[in-house]
């Protein structure tokens, strides 16, 4: 479903500041999987994603999604393939356009915007439908703007206009690292219920050791702009964080995991 | 009610184009664009020109529109293709504009004097004014502004209804999501400021067959204008919704030009009117800001000195 091959990324280069925030990653994930992320701060989790989104695009090597070459496709012209949720619950989603605009605006995502009305019964019906999935008794306020809605319901709404279109792709960016932690287990769940509704091929970037190890059916581990580890499924049931540390270690020859960040979590 | 202030709302009517165009641009692409001035005085060179070679006045007001249509494009490529600040951007625009409207016209001033206007046939449809219990309201005149600019009104709330429109808003509101839904910005931009300025040439197509004449300065502080309408609108009629608030536009551009017309009855001299419109902007502006501060340290003061009133 996506392939990354010898992608390279490099800022700043040729300066003091330079930094090389992915080296020669390659990675292949098939339609259907599910796919964690985690690595300490700089290891280039955003780089990475940003890659397969066009945020941004890489110095060297080929993104293919779906078999189609999307590596110099700005972030519009390959966003019919992905659907993304950010960190910020603020990011996802227009603050001051209406629940159903929201929804209206991804419906039409990747295809040609014509002049007719952006909401119109037909498509109130579908996104109520949709709405009482989230369970957050949206579905009967379309016309509330957004901005209105609490983080956790800002949240669950991106994820919903990220996903109800099935996109190749979901890119889910530390998704429920600004919630508190009742509401990010709501966003968990939610993830995992849609996720296995549509069969989308995931990939989720998280602080989180137990969310990494809890969530998905495959666990990538970055480093220094490189992948230094890829556990599979049945591997990975076994595994606790602590493992995860361990493992870490004798990835990187005994150099011990500095981020506080993870072991809080 | 007297001539004047009769003349103050005719005006109103026909710069509240002015205001929704500014409205386009300030408050639903979040741009402040400068071009309006020069688009507006392109507007009134254009329709003059035509009008005086003998066009109809609804093609001469409709080139108008296209020509803004046109600078409006521009300030949007500067700005977004040539990652020009938006400021800067309507800036050369606008200058550029002043010498084009000169070779449009051939001179600084173009009277229309005994042309057939917009203005003139709204005249021959001889609507009487309106009056109720001996006090003349409304000019017949007005009347058609009125439902000009609402059948106007209702154009724009459609097209920010439609998924184009949609894309628009959601450009202003939060560009880093709509691009993640496939819109390119670069596009929804320029498309807005086009709008805009081509309202805004409408509106100074307007104003030249309203007055009878079209003047290379007659774009100065339009943009002045436009945002005094319309924050001046906003917070007299409120901006709850699309629909409330092109509304509120134009009743902020009426109540703009009601006040300018009784600073002029007061004795207020007409070159000092840039300087009240200056103060109006200035006042709509920071009062809002101000007041939430007092109340904030009222509520804090009261909750802190609970106890000294009880």
């Amino acid at each position: 479903m996506l392939n990354i091959s010898g992608v390279n990324k490099v800022f700043n280069a040729g300066t003091v500041n330079e930094k090389i925030a992915l080296n020669n990653v390659r990675l292949q994930v098939k339609s259907g999987e599910f796919i964690t992320v985690i690595g300490s701060n700089g290891a280039g989790k955003s780089t990475l994603m940003n890659i397969i989104s066009g945020g941004m695009l890489p110095d060297s090597g080929t993104v293919t999604i779906d078999g189609k070459n999307v590596t110099r496709l700005g972030e519009h012209q390959r966003a019919n393939l992905i659907g993304r949720v950010f960190q910020d619950p603020m990011a996802g989603t227009a603050p001051n356009m209406t629940i159903e605009e929201n929804l209206a605006i991804a419906l039409a995502r990747g295809k040609k915007r014509t002049l007719g009305f952006g909401v119109n019964n037909q498509k109130r019906e579908l996104f109520r439908e949709q709405l009482k999935l989230l369970d957050q008794g949206l579905e009967n306020r379309l016309k509330t703007k957004v901005g209105f809605l609490s983080g956790g319901q800002r949240q669950a709404l991106s994820l919903l206009m990220a996903t109800f279109t099935e996109p190749k792709i979901l890119l889910l960016d530390e998704h429920t690292a600004a919630l508190d932690p009742k509401r990010a287990q709501l966003i968990v769940d939610l993830t995992e219920k849609i996720v296995e509704r549509h069969k989308l091929t995931t990939i989720m970037v998280t602080h989180n050791m137990d969310q990494a190890l809890n969530m998905g059916n495959r666990l990538l581990m970055l480093h220094d702009g490189g992948i230094i580890l890829d556990i599979p499924d049945e591997k990975k049931r076994t595994m606790k964080a602590q493992d995860l540390l361990k493992a870490f270690e004798a990835a990187r020859g005994g150099e011990a995991f500095s981020e506080d960040r993870f072991l809080l979590t | 009610m007297n001539l004047a202030l009769m003349g103050a709302i005719e005006q109103g009517l026909l710069f509240g184009i002015l205001a929704l165009g500014v409205y386009l641009t300030f408050r639903i692409l979040n741009v402040p664009d400068l071009t309006v001035d020069g688009s507006f005085a392109l507007g009134g060179a254009m329709a003059a020109k035509m009008i005086i070679d003998g066009y109809n006045p609804f093609v001469a007001t409709a080139a108008a529109f296209v020509v803004g249509c046109l600078a409006g494009a521009f300030t949007g490529v500067l700005h977004t293709k040539g990652k020009v600040n938006a400021l800067l951007a309507g800036i050369l625009t606008m200058i550029a504009l002043y010498s084009i409207n000169l070779r449009i016209m051939g001179k600084a001033n173009l009277p229309l004097l005994r042309e057939d206007t917009l203005f003139t046939y709204t005249k021959d449809l001889g609507i009487p004014n309106l009056v109720v219990g001996g006090i003349t309201w409304l000019t017949g005149a007005a009347m058609v502004f009125i439902v000009g600019i609402l059948i106007l009104k209702l154009i724009i709330d459609w097209f920010l209804h439609t998924d184009l429109g949609l894309d628009l808003r959601a450009t202003g509101d939060n560009p880093k999501m709509i691009r993640s839904f496939g819109v390119n910005t670069d596009s929804t931009t320029i498309i807005g400021l086009a709008l805009s300025n081509g309202l805004v040439a409408v509106s100074g197509a307007w104003l030249a067959q309203y007055q009878g004449f079209a003047d290379v300065g007659m774009g100065i502080g339009m943009i002045v204008i436009g945002l005094a309408s319309v924050i001046v609108g906003e917070v007299l009629f409120g901006s709850s919704s699309i629909f409330r608030v092109t509304l509120a536009v134009i009743g902020g551009s009426i109540v703009y030009r009601l006040v300018i017309a009784l600073a002029l009855q007061a004795g207020l001299n007409p070159s000092d009117l840039k300087l009240i419109t200056a103060l109006i902007v200035i006042v709509a502006l920071t009062v809002p800001t101000i007041a939430k501060g007092i109340f904030k340290k009222q509520a804090v003061r009261t909750v802190k000195g609970g106890s000294d009133r009880a």
